[in-house]
């Protein structure tokens, strides 16, 4: 048998079960309770701009790699998690034509134009919504009432009652604890974008990426940790220090942030001290936008500017080098 | 475990597949090829020539320095000395001898004598005669070892965990014949002076374990530490940082801690040499895999084809690759015309659906790599350096720590073949370095 029809190849020989793929896969399915919220809240209107930002997405995504004569990366389900994070993070009002426009800027010019997935150094779609933010405030801040259902075919400028609901968020920037109540808050029937609203699908969701090991709970609960001990000492309106922690959490788009946008893996540290610090970071400056920016949420900024610092951290984090710790009965030599 | 190292994986181990195989000797091969390098160090000088009769256990190769002798392990006729392919993908000069069929014993081998007679130097002499080598697979001279830890050993581990998927060899060593195990560490203890010792084996071998418990009562000073199975609770380090919470130096040995490990399989091949004075021509072999028939455990001479062994076991389908060692850590082999030899474990056979490949891979930074590297290196960064000939990042991130356990390259889910990164990347410093020091810094 010395025909040369061996496979060859480096150690290791086998591998384990988890890929991009099943990974993103994942993703897609922990925000998929969300979205169920999404449409309950605000109609048919939700499921289609997500679809059709996920359409987009793929498009581009495939789009580009052909053009550039890459090889495919649309299996690996990542361009469909930047579409359906991109949709939550806007108005469920938002045009169509807009959405589309930040589907191209999230995989065009922040992903692929950076060498594709993995090297991106900020959220896709995050950027994506801090661009729509920039060059079409109007649009990205129309807040429709929970439960008043947009029709799928309508724009941005036939909604009649669209510009009146105020998000809890900004009842909270001018001082003030929020009309929702609590329970409403943590149900996520109030304003909001898309898939922000529901704290409890977001949470859902979460525990389902923990279970499945997708992600680790540490950014997320440093994260919210951070933001809960700013709320707890520096409450306002009037609230408990409690109150004001709740609603904190509660109200904006900290949930969303904190599990799905914090977390991703492109542009959050690998080491675990690294993720604390980044985490840590995240939640402050959240409440610094929220207590002191123009602004009445903050999350967006907060974790782009600590993707920047991605690589910092990766480097404070990085582990002790095996076998140079000083312990008792450690080293001898 | 009070001091359970970092990272590791669980793969699924396979070892059902031949755990309950007894050892079985096989039928004498009608020819060997033997290499005249089976160790870490340098390789023998054949001792013999074509047409020459040798006897079993004769010495048919030895050499200076760091090196062990290499011995017949069958008796006949040698057939050739000459370059033959090697478990390590090139060609070795070998010594090829038909077997007689009769096992004629060398007249040199005898019984050395009781071991209280024999002074640590004559014991560690005898060792080095019988051409002993770590038999884990990583074939450090023992005698080396031995002698490099006079006086700094204070701890002595037999290495039993056999962490590696599928391979049972060590597992039916201890469970058949543990006092040969026993017995050899004991000589061992004598060599350093020693009292203490432990032996380190996983918990997914509860037959080992409950064979070792019932004749450790009449060994007092041995101590039985059963481990968490994770990959990879055998590799040195992390074994002696398991049992004593020491970790040894980047680039050091065991001995800068006061260490000594030894494979099993090694302690009972110090029995035969000093009671039988058997050098080491044979050992149990593991042949295994999905393709495989008949897989089992096997007494098998040094020398043995890989052919011959599949033979004996049979296919049930072509194996699309075949691997000496573990999956882990084993070697793909272009060719089943290699030997067995003195590190050789296991022989794996793979089918095509487990055959492992990935086109295109890119990493999605998710940082599993970190979280189970057992040497605390970041291989995400390692892999992207290596990729740019960083050398001055490769250095920084110590590549040269990367002990190539696969551990990275296993959880990986983009799949990047990081432990081949890695050994391209040393291999880079190290020409860097032998050109001159103007790169090096």
């Amino acid at each position: 048998m010395n025909e040369n029809q061996l496979a060859l190849s480096s150690s290791p020989h086998i591998h384990g079960k988890k890929t991009t793929r099943s990974i993103m896969g994942d993703v897609c399915i922990a925000l998929l309770p969300a979205l169920a919220g999404a449409v309950y809240f605000f109609g048919l209107r939700a499921l289609a701009v997500t679809l059709l930002s996920c359409a987009a997405c793929v498009f581009f995504e495939w789009g580009y790699r052909k053009l550039m004569k890459l090889d495919s990366t649309v299996d690996d389900l990542s361009a469909v998690v930047t579409g359906m994070l991109i949709a939550f993070v806007c108005p469920v009002t938002i045009p169509y034509w807009a959405l589309i426009v930040g589907d191209f800027f999230a995989i065009i010019v922040v992903k692929q134009l950076f060498g594709g997935i993995g090297k991106n150094f900020v959220n896709p779609a995050l950027a994506a919504r801090a661009f729509l933010m920039l060059a079409w405030p109007a649009l990205m801040t129309v807040w429709v009432p929970s439960m008043s259902h947009v029709s799928i075919l309508s724009g941005n400028s036939a909604v009649p009652d669209a510009v009146t609901a105020a998000t809890p968020l900004a009842a909270m920037h001018t001082g003030a604890l929020p009309e929702a109540s609590l329970l409403e808050l943590f149900l996520g029937r109030t304003g909001g974008c898309l898939g922000e609203t529901s704290a409890l699908l977001l949470l859902a969701g979460g525990i389902y990426l923990v279970v499945r090991k997708v992600i680790s709970p540490r950014i997320p609960l440093v994260f919210l940790g951070t933001v809960a001990l700013v709320a707890f000492l520096f409450p306002q309106g009037g609230a408990s220090g409690l109150q004001w922690v709740a609603c904190s959490l509660l109200s904006g788009g900290v949930m969303l942030g904190a599990i799905f946008m914090a977390t991703d893996y492109a542009t959050s540290p690998v080491t675990p001290w690294g993720q604390v610090c980044f985490a840590v970071g995240c939640g402050l400056i959240t409440m610094f936008i929220r207590y002191f920016g123009a602004y009445p949420e903050g999350v967006s900024y907060a974790i782009l500017v600590m993707n920047v610092c991605t690589m910092l951290f990766d480097r404070i984090g990085r582990p002790r080098r095996f076998g140079l710790r000083k312990k008792k009965g450690g080293v001898k030599a | 475990m009070a001091h359970a190292f970092f990272g590791g994986i669980h793969p699924a181990d396979r070892k059902a597949l031949s755990c309950e195989q007894p050892i079985t000797p096989i039928p004498s091969p009608k020819v060997v090829v033997i290499p005249m390098s089976q160790h870490i160090g340098a390789p023998c000088q054949p001792l013999v020539k074509k047409g020459d009769t040798v006897t079993m256990g004769q010495k048919i190769g030895d050499g200076a320095g760091l090196c062990e002798p290499v011995h017949a392990s069958v008796s006949g006729t040698v057939l050739a000395v000459e370059p033959r392919p090697h478990t390590n993908g090139g060609k070795v000069m070998s010594v090829v001898i038909e077997n007689d069929g009769r096992n004629t014993l060398c007249p040199d081998i005898t019984p050395r004598g009781e071991i209280d007679d024999l002074t640590p130097e004559q014991l560690m002499d005898i060792i080095h005669e019988a051409g002993i080598v770590g038999m884990g697979g990583a074939t450090f001279p023992t005698n080396v070892k031995l002698s490099s830890g006079l006086g700094k050993v204070d701890t002595v581990i037999v290495n039993a965990s056999e962490c590696e998927p599928y391979i049972t060899a060590d597992d039916r060593l201890l469970r058949q014949e543990p006092e040969r195990v026993l017995s050899g560490l004991r000589i061992i203890l004598r060599i350093f002076g020693l009292e203490r010792a432990y032996i380190g084996i996983e918990r997914n071998k509860p037959e080992a374990i409950a064979v070792l418990q019932r004749r450790l009562e009449s060994h007092p000073g041995i101590r039985l530490q059963v481990m968490k199975t994770r990959y990879p609770q055998g590799a040195e380090k992390q074994l002696i940082q398991t049992i004593t919470g020491r970790q040894v130096p980047p680039g050091g040995l065991p001995a800068h801690v006061g260490c000594a490990v030894f494979n099993a399989a090694t302690c009972a091949a110090i029995h035969d040499a000093v009671y039988d004075g058997m050098p080491l021509i044979r050992r149990v072999v593991t042949v295994t895999g999905t393709p495989v028939t008949r897989p089992g455990n096997f007494l098998v001479p040094v020398g043995t084809l890989f052919d011959e062994l599949l033979k004996l076991t049979g296919l049930k389908e072509p194996a699309a690759k075949i691997l000496s060692g573990g999956p882990m850590m084993g070697v793909a082999q272009w060719r089943t015309d290699v030997p067995i030899t003195k590190g050789t474990n296991c022989v794996l056979a793979l089918s095509k659906k487990e055959v492992f490949s990935r086109e295109h891979p890119h990493c999605i930074r998710c940082g599993r790599c970190v979280g189970v590297c057992p040497m605390h290196l970041m291989p995400l960064y390692l892999y992207d350096y290596e990729r740019r000939s960083d050398l001055e990042g490769l250095q920084r991130m110590n590549v040269l720590d990367c002990m190539e356990c696969g551990c990275c390259a296993y959880t990986c889910p983009a799949g990047i073949p990081l432990v081949q990164s890695f050994r391209t990347a040393k291999q880079k410093l190290k020409n860097a370095q032998n050109k001159g020091p103007e790169v090096r810094k």
